[in-house]
């Protein structure tokens, strides 16, 4: 069930319980067959509950899509060090709300999904690190958190298994660059938000210097629903590359925005017009950037076919990301939302790398100067030439972020460019 | 194949080989790219790597291109691959390093003809080598302008290129947190704690030498001089007994600043700031010029040549060698090298024996630097106290260097005197000496009415070694001229040897030192070659405790 609305195409797993304010209570949980998967878990070997998570395909819901059987896997064996579980609900995609949902809404069911996580990869404590305006989210899950371990689900005996799993939420402080996976750890340890060099990986050396794995929070949502059902229960939805269900966040000018549960692999279009009810005003689409701000914007021609899946968004050329679907319509000023997504990303940045602590800054105030008339062509290339300069020379992939809506902006709407360069001329000013 | 080598002290290391830039290396397992490609002679231009602190790897310009990795890798925490093939001057990597320092020139001022760092910045020099011609920035640049860091420090935000080795060094090697990174992104900027400034450090000015741009200056330094303009000599920290290795920046015969010199053995990359900052009697102007010579109760200044005679004719007049004749006494200066030290020593034995004693300050407490093990300012406030014992020499006096020498002061024998100028003793020393022999660099009002004064050069002004506290001997090179006619001790006491005893005196300091090698057992085996410049250990048993 989507939230705040619905649709009949949906397939309400994860978002089943949206707008359940009984889901929210441990008991409420319980009633609605809560923490039987964990039960489940527990009784089974770790390795086969990362088998099932492997065989279930499930990919990384925090944008980079990678398998998380696989990255359990990653985990080593030995016990001589202390293993964590970070849940990384430092959701600042701009574009994105699933996860805050996610945990107002369902908290248990992502504590579920961390103790079977931390059974599965051997960690005995799990951090789950809220961004720091999660208010409401954030309390909501403290005290989920407090009754589990009032009810024994948390603590020293997992439900009675002698499993010892501890669950601590974490308040960020609000930055964006927090929920890049190291990042947050050195936040986490009480350092600046800055990604580390990799390697070592997390997984070798994460928190605290520890065998570390990180998930999102929708990843570890989906958890209890593949261990109870089985990994070929949850390939019933989407493709081959991209099974399951996911939760698209779908903003901007459409009549109906909000989040939806849906197959992998649906048609954007049938997102825009059917599951959304179509553009505000009937108005002409202009362009959707499928997958939260630092995904290359796609042109209206482009998302006509594109399928919401992880290949089928590349292939449409851009990126499904965490699944932001942003929809704008024909009075969009392309310049000004690419001037405001660079602004964002100048702001965050961490200002450890030259090229993204220079580089972010430059883009914006080149771009402030073109919105203001005062830009000249050559800005344009200067433009593409500096976020080249910016891609793939950085630590974490910030600097990335803000190249791919320049770089497309400006090969797809270059004369919206040229029109303020030439005569001042801004889209949608009126 | 992984192969095994010897590497330092005999151990067995595994060493892998590759390829950089088309040239085969082998080095040992773990070496960074970085480091490889300098042993090969390619210096990848890097701010943020520095061998003596951890490597964030932030910069971004050390990138360099590795057959086989996905995008440009970071040569400073990049390590070593058998087979591995490195271009570090590939297409790709000379681009983005020049998309790279453009970034670093958009907020840069530029003010390179007021900048202290011009002519021994890493900006210029990359920029130079490898930058744009033309920038492209159009748009108004950041100002941040000058903050006073506390201590010697300063720092000029602007030209800041946020390395920061400066934070680093003192979290992780002065482990004195003092410095942090404000605010983020294009807005961040190196700043103190509020108003707890690096007055508070020990270590802080290394800061200074490990900016590897204008971003950080040193107050006593700036407006000065212009780098190119000085010159620059490998030399000893004089001002404690751990010997730091250094170099003395010198123009126009003054010294202008001391600068650690890398010696993992003693100092690694650093210095104090107690050392760094006595460096100004080195530029005194009451200096003895030439010998003076007390002849019927007139002082006389004359050659060497003369002055040598008249001493000898008065030596000889004592009958030293007589049975129930006079006695040597002697009093030395530590900051006076080995090969000085050792000309006394054999001028007292020629002479009949006698004792020779010396006085220095201590200081209540190290200093250590707690990051790098081994290095700290040390009790012993002078650079070769420890030389001075092997050479048989005792200390006496107090903590503050005076006092201790009611013996030499009633002696009725000869007194010699060498470096110290006895400030604490009052006018007309030693009274009852048959005669007084000042070796000296400055006037002395208790040694002014001594029989002869005789100006000798300080070590920075001549070659020589001291032996550190731990009984390592290192060598110094002259780095300035002396004054007048001033001479080394040793060549002035071994040509007054020769004119008694008819011996042949050293004729370098390099002889000079032969023969104090030849004196002390613990010093056997070692010569200046052997020395070099990066000291060799001597044979002499540890400190006593409480040095």
């Amino acid at each position: 069930m989507g939230y705040p609305y619905s649709h009949e195409k949906e397939v309400p797993i994860l978002s089943k319980y949206f707008g359940d304010p009984e889901a929210r209570t441990l008991d409420g949980w319980e009633a609605r067959e809560g923490y039987q998967a964990l039960k489940k878990a527990l009784d089974m070997d770790p390795e086969e509950v990362v088998e099932a998570v492997k065989a279930s395909g499930l990919r990384g819901r925090g944008g980079a899509g990678f398998p998380t059987g696989l990255k359990w896997s990653f985990m080593p064996k030995a016990k001589d060090k202390p293993h964590y579980l970070l849940c990384n609900a430092d959701e600042s995609e701009p574009g994105t709300f699933k996860d805050r949902e996610l945990m107002r809404w369902v908290p248990h069911q992502l504590i579920e999904g961390c103790l079977i996580g931390a059974h599965a990869m051997g960690a005995e404590h799990v951090y789950i690190y809220c961004r720091g305006e999660f208010f409401e989210a954030t309390q909501v899950l403290a005290k989920a958190v407090e009754d589990a371990y009032e009810a024994g689900v948390i603590g020293d005996d997992v439900m009675g298994s002698g499993r010892k799993i501890d669950v601590t939420v974490f308040a960020g402080a609000g930055a964006y660059i927090c929920g890049e996976e190291t990042g947050l750890m050195n936040s986490l340890e009480g350092r600046r938000g800055e990604p580390r060099v990799k390697p070592p990986f997390p997984a070798a050396v994460g928190a605290f210097g520890m065998p570390t794995t990180i998930n999102n929070v929708e990843t570890l949502a989906a958890i209890p629903h593949i261990v109870a059902n089985g990994g070929e229960w949850y390939r019933q939805w989407g493709s081959e590359k991209s099974p399951g269900t996911k939760l698209f966040c779908v903003s901007g000018h459409v009549r109906r925005p909000g989040n939806y549960e849906l197959p992998l692999g649906f048609p954007l279009k049938d997102l825009i017009y059917d599951v959304c009810g179509g553009m505000i005003e009937d108005r002409a689409l202009k362009a959707v950037i499928p997958g939260g701000s630092s995904v290359p914007i796609l042109s209206a021609e482009e998302a006509e076919g594109c399928a919401l899946c992880y290949e089928g968004v590349i292939e449409a050329g851009s990126m499904l990301g965490c699944a932001s679907v942003i929809v704008m319509d024909e009075t969009t000023d392309i310049v000004h939302q690419v001037m405001r997504m660079a602004s964002f990303y100048a702001h965050e940045s961490c200002g450890q790398c030259t090229p993204c602590r220079e580089g972010t800054a430059w883009v914006t105030t080149i771009l402030k100067r073109i919105e203001d008339g005062r830009g000249t062509e050559e800005d344009l290339d200067t433009l593409v030439e500096v976020t080249e300069q910016m891609t793939g020379t950085t630590i974490c992939v910030l600097s990335d972020s803000v190249a791919a809506p320049v770089q497309s902006s400006i090969a797809k709407f270059r004369d919206e460019y040229l029109a303020l360069i030439r005569r001042g001329e801004r889209v949608g000013a009126a | 194949m992984a192969d095994e080598t010897t590497g330092i002290g005999g151990a067995a290391v595994d060493v892998v080989t590759l390829t950089i830039d088309g040239q085969e290396v082998t080095v040992p397992q773990g070496t960074t790219l970085l480091e490889a490609a300098k042993g090969a002679g390619t210096e990848v231009p890097h701010y943020c790597y520095h061998p003596g602190l951890s490597s964030p790897a932030m910069c971004r310009l050390c990138l360099v291109e590795v057959e086989g990795a996905p995008k440009l890798l970071p040569s400073c925490t990049t390590t070593v691959a058998d087979g591995q093939v490195v271009r570090t001057n590939s297409d790709d990597a000379t681009r983005m390093r020049r998309g790279v320092l453009e970034f670093y020139l958009l907020n840069h001022p530029l003010d390179c003809p007021i900048c202290d760092q011009s002519g021994e910045c890493d900006l210029q020099d990359f920029v130079f080598a490898e930058g744009r011609e033309h920038g492209r920035g159009r748009d108004a640049k950041r100002v941040l302008g000058r903050d006073d860091f506390g201590g010697d420090v300063l720092f000029y935000g602007d030209r800041c290129v946020m390395c920061t080795r400066c934070v680093r060094f003192m979290n992780e090697v002065e482990e004195n947190p003092l410095l942090t990174v404000v605010e983020r992104g294009n807005r961040s900027v190196i700043d103190t704690f509020f108003e707890e400034g690096l007055e508070q450090a020990e270590w802080a000015g290394n800061v200074v030498d490990i900016c590897p741009v204008g971003a950080l200056v040193s107050k006593d330094f700036l407006y000065k001089a212009r780098a190119w303009d000085l010159d620059h000599t490998p030399s000893i920290c004089p001002n404690c007994s751990q010997g730091c290795n250094i170099e003395l920046h010198t123009r126009d015969n003054l010294v202008h600043r001391m600068k650690p010199r890398t010696n993992p053995e003693v100092n690694g990359h650093w210095i104090c700031d107690y050392g760094r900052g006595r460096y100004e009697w080195l530029n005194r102007g009451d200096r003895l010029e030439a010998p003076v010579v007390h002849v019927e109760g007139r002082k006389t200044a004359m050659g060497w040549t003369a002055a040598l005679e008249a001493l000898k004719e008065r030596i000889d007049g004592l009958g030293i060698d007589t049975p129930g004749g006079k006695t040597v006494k002697a009093v030395v200066s530590p900051f006076w090298s080995n090969e000085d030290l050792g000309a006394v020593s054999r001028l007292v034995g020629a002479l009949g024996g006698g004792d020779v004693v010396f006085r220095a300050s201590r200081a209540d407490e190290e200093v250590a630097l707690t990051g790098y093990e081994g290095l700290a300012r040390r009790k012993g406030l002078a650079p070769n106290e420890r030389g001075a014992e092997l050479l048989g020499c005792a200390r006496v006096g107090d903590d503050v260097g005076q006092g201790g020498l009611d013996d030499l002061a009633n002696h009725d024998g000869i007194v010699l005197v060498l470096g110290d100028a006895l400030d604490d003793q009052p006018e007309g020393f030693a009274p009852n000496a048959a005669l007084v022999l000042y070796l000296g660099a400055y006037t002395s009002s208790a040694l002014a009415s001594a029989d002869f004064q005789f100006p000798v050069t300080t070590f920075a002004e001549q070659e020589g070694t001291f032996t550190n506290h731990a009984g390592r001997v290192q060598r110094f090179w002259p780095a300035l001229s002396g004054p007048g006619t001033a001479r080394p001790a040793w060549l002035v006491l071994g040509a007054l040897l020769g004119a008694l005893r008819g011996e042949e005196g050293p004729r370098s300091a390099e002889q000079a030192f032969g023969l104090v090698a030849s004196a002390v057992e613990s010093y056997s085996g070692l010569n200046y070659e052997t020395i070099g410049a990066q000291g060799g250990p001597s044979a002499a048993p540890l400190p006593v405790a409480g040095d």
